[in-house]
């Protein structure tokens, strides 16, 4: 039989249009094929710098979730009981003069009785905008139940950090360390350097309980005891210490191990840094032997230097790491059970470590200059590199980890240097060149200042003239000094408890806060639907914005509709969250590649609007009327500092300019046709030791990253946390309550240290564990029928001795209990798993009736969430006080502090707690997809064989 | 029944790295999507939001975990489709002729037309790579991408499977196995890959790089792995550093 001809060469669209994925947060470029201007493929952007043509997953699944039957149709309001899912569809103006009737009076009078938080938002320095305008407080996106210990905890070290801040020098990096659960931040880009790594057979070491993921393709897997990833790395630092393998050139150049610190225990500056008149820190010149300024010109500063002055001793930092780390509590011996690892393990890592970062130093033959004057002839690089991100992150020792983690880089001399970890503009940029959070509320005006920034001192603490919190979420408090991202997982919580205090309006966008989003998500839909006496909701109002039919719907009393990613405009800003790469600034866009077919509209045009009307400043012009007709208009015109606008790319009239310009008429149009992002190259001379580098800061302040040169060193002595110790110790005016005094004087050490995140406790003697699946991580929307059919069941993974003591086989349910409820799922054996540990995907479980899936889908029957079993309080103390289940530095959520028991049981219909159906607002999705754009680019019936 | 065609010079097929892949199924959804818009009938998709949800890949990852005496157990994301064999007993077992291997190149195919869908070859074939599209009652099968690799409208770099252009992490390689110069030749050389089930006796043209050894460090720790110490407490230590400073 002859072979049937076939068409070789079919078209693959009429047209292809380039913007930026939001499938997750990794932000890639894609190519979105259309045919009849309809979207038919979406394959990765080969010019994109940050996945450079690969495509995850969840990318190529973007048509399913544009075309899925749980988008949001219309605007609604809310008719049934909260909850229901019974709600009436209105015009855009009648959902827009309602919120507008309830947030006016607020904004006139009570602008604090506005809680906006926003969730998965790419949109925040827009979105905060906003918020200050109106003059709230109270706004957050979700880092704080994300990894907001990670941002703050680099930040705070380092000027930077993981992910969007940084990533490891793939190119040059001998050995790689990945910490926990980081499938995700960012997606392909790890993905894209695990594999140059292996292609040069490059050690990568995975430190995660699970070995799923990445830990599966690790030459190494140490299946580490959660939470005590801060001992093993702090015993390493001991190891490191101990035999004298540190860089000292590096520390003593470009740390602030060589300042002086008050050395007397007596003096209310104990601690704190010595400074000149100027308020110079100080160091003690090896040239001289005399206090110099840090960045005087030639001073080559002492890590060992000791003075005496106005009757007080000042030694180094290092002296005091030395005393700290040294401590036997560190060594390998000490800490290796508890982190289920043997003491020769530790060793044996501390000594692969020092060799790859000593023995095996790399060069690179190009000279630079210091702020201190000195040129370098080559760039000595240290290749390790590390990452880690929510899995370190999520326990309430996270910020410490994270700052250890990053005293390891440091004293290896692994942080901006060949081989070793890199920035991302606009990082590095120290504590000093953030902005400090602002909480001033004045009636009728915007807030006195950004919401979020970083608090130097209980100075710049939040709180009002009480002393109690300012915020709603308690950021910025005693409670939480560091609070970098705000609490989202605390507001529905507080605001249901009026504590610090009632609000009017809650007004959510992106946030699934009454299933995966929250902690207790069974107790968070009571609060939601909570009433008073008088039958009135305990929170009033609630408005939400989604593009599709999640579980959190319910429970709003209105809905204004966003649309897909593949129909709006988005700027991904460099005020913002950037795509930049270690060697070059980057931006990019969203435009609508396809126009809504449904009565929908983009949430940040709907801001505009909605600002117009509340006649909020910025958002109106001088006569009152709306001053941005929509996003797009806004990411065009809004000028942040003069010639400093959302995008950097083709600024200046004629789009000649780029970081600062004017205005550009035709901005948006240009990204459109350079595939929808900016890159800005860094030279060669910049491109590593950016803190201390001249050629690299002035590039920065060139493309208005800022104003003038940051030269900075690394803090391995937090200042700022010895402040708010100071504070715990009674110096000060600004006092924390006395119940919080021993936990800050005990954790908010200035040096990184271990603590156990949680009480031991003989009756929940297992650790439990979620993380989301490659093919799902940090991919919200709906519940996409590709991915469905990869992950659509949850098992709770159980370890071998767990298996084997309890008796379990293939088939069983488990009871699983914490101190705050109890669930019963599905269990299934897993080895490479931690012996103390079980684990689940999360976030695959779903509620009937959302998502417009069949309630007999088994995300709804079987699925789970771990969620049921964690608070986010503590358990009570009895004394009457509500802890917040999160790190007391940031406020992070604690989500990887759960500890549970675990019983065989017989299995029930479904996963328990079974919460009743929501009413669907868009119905049930089609039986069959079959998407097929037709018959014009290739036969008619579709069939293979003709021409 | 069907017949083979001679041995083809050019053997087109898929190296695939089971060291890299990180079972992220990238490849499985790219796949998804070029061949539900290309190549035959839509891969459908039944009970798509209901309770068995169904649908048609051409490319599946599969994950093993596997235990050994003598370290931690391993996990092995193992991604799987058409092997495009060079016995390919899919297609002698065909009834009409429906499934063929192309003379040029090797390819295995489907041609929906004359397919019956009575899916004797998905008996056939040992290792499951094809899969009988529920609501087109034709079967499914890997093309290798034949609407890419040769399409003028594609550009040249973009002349590769789907599943290749998409992987993040480099691990799936598309060429010539009947080129020893080829890369995916000296790939398989240098690595020494493998034939999936070779005692099937069909020939695969696709090949597998086998994981690298791993969980060396758990070995017992040698002299060289303890680092020397310099000063067990601070005061020695801070003494080493004086003496340190001074050589810097």
């Amino acid at each position: 039989m002859a072979e049937p001809l076939l068409n070789l060469s079919p078209r693959p669209s009429d047209e292809v249009r380039q913007t930026t994925c939001y499938m997750c947060a990794c932000r890639c470029g894609i190519n979105v094929h259309l045919k009849k201007g309809k979207p038919v493929y979406i394959e990765g952007n080969r010019d994109h710098p940050v996945n450079q043509g690969v495509l995850c997953a969840k990318g190529s699944a973007g048509i399913m979730q544009v075309l899925a039957p749980s988008r949001l149709q219309q605007p609604l309001k809310r008719v049934g009981p909260r909850g229901s899912g019974e709600f009436e569809p209105v015009s855009w103006e009648e959902a827009l003069q309602l919120a507008t009737g309830w947030l006016a009076p607020l904004h006139r009078e009570n602008p604090e009785k506005l809680a906006f938080f926003t969730g998965r938002d790419q949109s925040q320095s827009f979105t905060s905008y906003w918020a200050q305008a109106f003059g709230t407080p109270n706004y957050a996106a979700h880092g704080g139940f994300c990894s907001v210990n990670m941002a703050a905890g680099g930040i705070y070290t380092m000027g930077g950090a993981f992910w969007e801040f940084g990533q490891p020098d793939w190119d040059n990096t001998k050995l790689f360390m990945l910490f926990g659960v980081a499938e995700d931040h960012d997606s392909n880009p790890i993905k894209m350097g695990i594999g140059k790594l292996k292609a040069r057979g490059a050690r990568i070491i995975g430190v995660n309980p699970v070995r799923s993921g990445y830990n599966a393709v690790a030459d190494d897997w140490i299946g580490i005891t959660p939470g005590t990833d801060g001992l093993l790395i702090l015993a390493l630092v001991h190891c490191l210490m101990a035999a004298g393998k540190i860089d000292l050139d590096y520390l003593s150049r470009w740390t602030n191990a060589p300042l002086l610190l008050n050395d007397d225990p007596g003096s209310p500056d104990y601690g704190l840094f010595l400074r000149d008149a100027e308020g110079n820190k100080l160091v003690i010149d090896k040239n001289t032997g005399k206090p110099a300024r840090w960045d005087a010109k030639g001073v080559r500063p002492d890590l060992n230097g000791q003075l005496q002055r106005d009757g007080l001793t000042h030694r180094t930092v290092m002296a005091r790491m030395a005393a700290k780390y040294l401590d036997p509590a560190y060594a390998p011996e000490q800490v290796a059970e508890r982190c289920g690892l043997q003491p020769g393990q530790i060793r044996k890592l501390a000594a692969d470590l020092a060799r790859t970062a000593f023995d095996e130093a790399i060069e690179i033959q190009q000279s630079w200059t210091d702020f201190r004057g000195e040129t370098h002839e080559v760039m000595v690089g240290r290749p390790v590199s590390f990452h880690a991100m929510r899995g370190i992150s999520a326990h309430a020792n996270g910020f410490q980890t994270c700052r250890a983690l990053h005293l390891l880089q440091i004293l290896l001399g692994a942080v901006e240097v060949p081989g070793g970890f890199r920035f991302k503009p606009p990082y590095p940029k120290p504590v000093s060149a953030h902005p400090k959070p602002h909480c001033k509320v004045t009636p009728g005006a915007p807030l006195d200042g950004p919401h979020l920034g970083y608090v130097e001192g209980p100075d710049d603490l939040c709180l009002k003239e009480d002393g109690s919190p300012a915020r709603i979420d308690k950021a910025y408090s005693w409670e939480n000094p560091m609070s970098a991202h705000g609490l989202m997982h605390m507001v529905i919580s507080n605001a249901y408890a009026g504590d610090p205090y009632p609000v009017d309006v809650l007004f959510l966008y992106m946030a699934n806060m009454s299933w995966n989003s929250s902690m207790n998500s069974g107790g968070v839909m009571e609060m939601l639907t909570a009433t008073n006496a008088d039958g009135s909701y305990v929170i009033p109002k609630i408005i939400y914005s989604d593009a599709y039919s999640s579980e959190m719907v319910a429970y709003a009393d209105l809905i204004l509709p966003d649309t897909t990613y593949l129909e709006r405009h988005d700027c991904i800003s460099l005020l913002d969250r950037p795509i930049s790469e270690a060697d070059a600034a980057a931006d990019a866009i969203r435009w609508p590649v396809i126009e809504p077919d449904r009565d929908v509209r983009g949430f940040q045009s709907v801001l505009c609007d909605l600002g117009a009307r509340l006649g909020l400043q910025g958002f109106v012009k001088e006569d009152g009327s709306q001053k941005y007709a929509d996003y797009a208009d806004y990411i065009t015109h809004h000028e942040r500092r003069p010639g400093i606008g959302p995008l950097a790319g083709w600024r200046g009239k004629k789009g000649e300019k780029s970081g600062r310009g004017e205005v550009n008429e035709t901005q948006l149009q240009t990204y459109i046709d350079n595939g929808s992002f900016f890159t800005a190259h860094i030279p060669q001379e910049a491109l590593y030791f950016k803190p201390w580098n001249k050629a690299y800061q002035d590039w920065a302040v060139e493309t208005g990253l800022y104003d003038a040169p940051q030269f900075y060193l690394f803090d391995l002595w937090s200042e700022p946390l010895r402040r708010f110790q100071l504070a715990a110790e009674g110096h000060g005016t600004r006092q924390p309550p006395d119940h919080l005094r021993a936990r800050i004087k005990a954790q908010l050490d200035p040096l990184p240290l271990w603590y156990a995140p949680q009480e031991e406790t003989a009756d929940y003697p297992y650790h439990a564990l979620t993380q989301r699946p490659m093919a799902m991580y940090h991919s919200w929307g709906t519940q996409n029928a590709w991915l469905r059919q990869i992950h659509g069941i949850n098992p709770l993974y159980l370890p071998e001795q767990i298996w084997q003591e309890k008796g379990f086989a293939e088939g069983d349910w488990a009871e699983v209990t914490s101190p705050h409820g109890s669930i019963t799922v599905p269990v299934a054996r897993m080895a490479g798993l931690n012996s103390k540990t079980v684990w689940t995907w999360n976030a695959i479980g779903k509620r009937k009736g959302a998502w417009a899936l069949d309630e007999k889908a088994p995300e709804a029957s079987k699925g789970f969430l771990l969620n049921h079993l964690i608070h986010e309080l503590l358990p009570p103390k009895g004394d009457g006080l509500r802890w917040a289940n999160s790190d007391p530095v940031t406020g992070q959520a604690a989500w990887f502090d759960l500890r549970v028991a675990i019983e065989k049981t017989e299995p029930p219909a479904e996963s328990q707690p079974h919460f009743p159906p929501q009413k669907s607002p868009v119905g049930r999705g089609p039986q069959t997809v079959r998407q097929q754009s037709g018959p014009d680019q290739q036969s008619p019936q579709k069939k293979a064989g003709e021409r | 029944m069907t017949q083979l065609p001679p041995a083809s010079d050019k053997k087109l097929g898929l190296v695939i790295d089971l060291d890299i892949c990180v079972g992220c199924h990238a490849c499985v959804i790219s796949c998804k999507g070029w061949n539900t818009e290309n190549y035959g009938a839509p891969l459908s998709d039944m009970d798509a939001y209901g309770e068995n949800p169904v649908g048609s890949f051409l490319n599946r990852v599969h994950s093993f975990e596997i235990e050994l005496e003598d370290g931690p157990a391993q996990n092995v994301h193992f991604p799987k489709s058409c092997l495009h064999c060079e016995t390919a007993p899919c297609v002698t077992v065909c009834p009409t002729g429906a499934s063929y291997k192309r003379a040029e190149d090797g390819i295995v195919l489907v041609n929906e037309e004359a397919c019956i869908g009575c899916g004797l070859c998905a008996w056939a074939c040992p290792y499951g790579a094809r899969e009988m599209d529920q609501a087109e009652g034709v079967m499914k099968k890997c093309t290798l991408c034949v609407d890419r690799i040769y399409n003028e409208n594609l550009a040249a770099e973009d002349q590769i499977p789907a599943c290749v252009r998409s992987c993040p992490t480099g691990a799936r390689h598309f060429g010539d196995f009947g080129d020893p110069n080829s890369a995916v030749s000296q790939l398989v050389a240098e690595r020494e890959a493998v034939d999936l089930m070779p005692e099937q006796g069909t020939k695969p043209v696709n090949k597998y790089l086998l994981p690298r050894i791993k969980d060396r460090w758990l070995d017992q720790p040698e002299a060289g792995d303890v680092l020397p110490v310099v000063a067990e407490e601070p005061e020695g230590f801070l003494k080493w550093l004086d003496k340190a400073l001074e050589k810097l």
